[in-house]
């Protein structure tokens, strides 16, 4: 037993004991919940969507209750725990990891009245929608500066569980950077988890010693940081601005902003206006944002990442245009294409420059 | 620096910990006292160790809370076990889980605060030296700190009165009462000094190892220390060759990764933990080295009045 489970089982204690009380109050207050796969002090992945629940309060104050439970494994405790936030009486429950789609499925089925927003997934009903962000046209960004920033031509890249969301980032990633060093190649470690700073932290130093002299990643601590700032080497941060971590080491951060679209979704239900639907914005809306960049990258760089950017919003350039030939020499996108929304949330495959394979289904 | 070194430096921090806390729970096994809380006093240590060098701005202030908040948790525990004779094993797996959640508690509001690391111990001149340098003379204090103890562990446990004391009243607590030593006093010392490793271990952790304070930063490090106490056959020195050999197989896990080998990540995750238990199953067909060398008493409660 965890203190995880604990958490859960008190949870589902204080919600028993508080469902009669909750009910008379639930008409006056619209209440929404949030369920994070870390612990919001996790300076990533969850802090920033409990940012964007402080954002709620914010922005109705007095008119909105919001709670949260953090550190909630991936698996049959979050059935659990979406179950007791819906009795609760919550309106809205943002499900905030890929992990819980089928769990909220399960609960929403179960509970037609409550509506619910599951975070990176592609499994939808009426009363479940769906929304992520193109953290893809980040790591774009990020693969130019990386391959201007770049000595030796090998990036380290601490990756978290091989699904499409993180694969799709590790080939953007990888066809900026060859686009500028086309003699680069990345590295890919996968940790197995989403935050685990001691294991990211072995990667990191793993990935260095094998000849990377840059960092990037896709797990939640800022660990990989403080090694990059140790060995004095760059590195990218992950969904906030890590820089405090490592203020040499840090040359940006993709940033998730959740804010806008939270607030938005909020007023929906307190206008009775909510629909499910299936949301997927980018740099254009402001949810995938950068981080300040660090002061030692030139101007010119700069000036290539900022232009990619304004690129993307304005439609011109793609994280996925082709020609994109895979690892095997297959034709994944055609020459003058780009790749369509289904084929990104479904990638199962790795461009040439990344050494290593995906483990096979 | 050079590619080898680097990689052997890795090694050593990984080991760190675990020969920390393994040295721990190996005295305070030979006392005949079997700890099951090494996990719970790791992460206790950890958290306390954190938030002393959060709050104070001194690693070496982290340390000494790490150790002493390992040595409170010990001192709970002997009390349930020496005077209220309470199981071994149910009391210490209790322990385990108390500290978990306890650690939490603590470190609600430390989570992703940064800290200055634990400083490395270098010598001018001397520690530039290629190879040599950052192996020998570049690591932190609690390195050095948990070598030099194993090899004192070793000298006193074989070769000082001191070390039979406490050897007697692991193989026969009733033998050594008879012989008029302080049993108790012996075992209460040896938890203690368990608990001091085990918080040091944690405390590298949170300090050296990453920086920072995570929930369950320990991750079973603190079942593998008692793994160890096992692999070394109740031997400091090897145990600290086992530490070294899980050090190196979880880096090895990751460089294979980088290198490309095509085995599924989720395979060399479970490398290490399948290595420990493979040398666990080759030491456990020499039966008699293992009988040799474990101490008889080991978790049963002593009264002098039964």
């Amino acid at each position: 037993m965890t203190s995880r489970t604990l958490k859960a089982f008190l949870l589902g204690a204080v919600a028993a004991l508080s469902l009669s009380a909750g009910a008379a109050l639930a008409q006056d207050k619209t209440k929404v919940a949030f369920v994070y796969v870390g612990p919001i002090g996790d300076h990533g992945w969850s802090y920033r969507h409990d940012e964007g629940r402080l954002a709620i309060e914010k922005a109705f104050p007095g008119k909105v209750e919001t709670t949260y439970v953090e550190s909630v494994p991936e698996g049959a405790d979050a059935e659990r725990v979406i179950q007791q936030l819906a009795a609760k009486g919550n309106n809205l429950i943002f499900t905030t990891s890929f992990g819980y789609m089928e769990p909220t499925l399960k609960v929403a089925a179960r509970n037609p009245k409550v509506f619910f927003e599951h975070a990176t997934g592609f499994k939808r009903a009426a009363n479940v929608a769906t929304y992520a962000a193109r953290f893809h046209e980040g790591r774009t960004v990020i693969g130019l500066i990386a391959g201007k920033m770049t000595k030796t031509g090998v990036v380290g890249y601490i990756a978290s569980i091989p699904i499409p969301e993180v694969v799709s980032g590790i080939n953007a990633f990888t066809l900026a950077l060859k686009s500028v060093r086309p003699d680069a190649q990345v590295k890919v470690i996968y940790v197995n988890s989403w935050y685990d700073p001691g294991k990211e932290a072995a990667a990191a130093k793993a990935l260095l010693d094998q000849g990377a002299d840059i960092l990037t990643q896709h797990t939640d601590s800022p660990a990989p940081i403080q090694v990059a700032e140790e060995r004095g080497v760059y590195a990218f941060g992950q969904a906030s601005d890590m820089s405090k971590f490592g203020p040499k080491a840090h040359l940006t951060s993709i940033i998730d902003n959740w804010d806008a679209y939270y607030i938005a979704r909020t007023k929906a239900v307190m206008d009775k206006t909510w629909k499910s639907g299936d949301v997927w914005e980018g740099f254009d809306t402001g949810m995938v944002a950068l981080a300040p960049y660090n002061a030692v990258l030139p101007k010119d760089v700069v000036e290539l990442a900022e232009t990619a950017r304004k690129d993307i919003i304005a439609g011109k350039r793609h994280s996925f245009t082709g020609p994109i030939v895979d690892k095997d020499g297959k034709e994944r996108v055609a020459a003058g294409k780009t790749a369509t929304n289904p084929e990104i949330l479904s990638m199962d495959w790795y461009v040439q420059g990344v050494s290593g394979d995906l483990p096979k289904k | 620096m050079d590619i080898a070194a680097s990689i052997l430096v890795a090694v050593m921090m990984a080991a760190t910990p675990l020969l920390l806390a393994a040295l721990g729970e190996l005295i305070t096994e030979k006392a005949g006292v079997l700890n099951l809380g090494i996990e719970g006093m790791m992460l206790v240590g950890a958290v306390c160790a954190f938030a002393v060098a959060y709050k104070t701005g001194n690693a070496y202030f982290g340390v000494v809370a790490g150790a002493l908040a390992g040595v409170t948790l010990a001192a709970f525990f002997a009390l349930l076990v020496l005077v209220l004779l309470t199981n071994q094993v149910a009391t210490g797996l209790a322990l385990t889980l108390f500290g978990i959640g306890l650690s939490a508690l603590i470190g609600k509001g430390l989570v992703g605060q940064p800290i200055p690391r634990l400083p490395l111990l270098s010598i001018p001149g001397i520690s530039d030296l290629p190879v040599v340098g950052p192996l020998l003379f570049g690591h932190d204090l609690l390195v050095y700190l948990s070598l030099a103890l194993t090899f004192l562990a070793h000298r006193i446990i074989t070769r000082t009165r001191l070390g039979l004391t406490l050897r007697a009243v692991g193989e026969s607590p009733h033998v050594a009462h008879g012989l008029g030593l302080s049993v108790r006093r012996v075992q209460l010392s040896a938890i203690l000094i368990g608990g001091a490793l085990s918080g040091l271990g944690g405390a590298y952790l949170s300090l050296a190892y990453t920086p920072m304070w995570a929930e369950n930063m320990t991750s079973g490090r603190g079942w593998i220390a008692l793994a160890l106490v096992v692999f070394g056959t109740w031997r400091p020195l090897r145990m600290l060759a086992g530490a070294y050999l899980f050090g190196a197989m979880t880096l090895a896990q990751l460089h294979l990764q980088g290198l490309g080998v095509p085995i599924p990540s989720q395979f060399l995750s479970m490398l290490p933990y399948l290595a420990t238990i493979l040398v666990l199953v080759l030491m456990s067909r020499d039966a008699v080295r293992i009988k040799l060398n474990a101490p008889a008493a080991l978790g049963k409660s002593f009264h002098p009045d039964r």
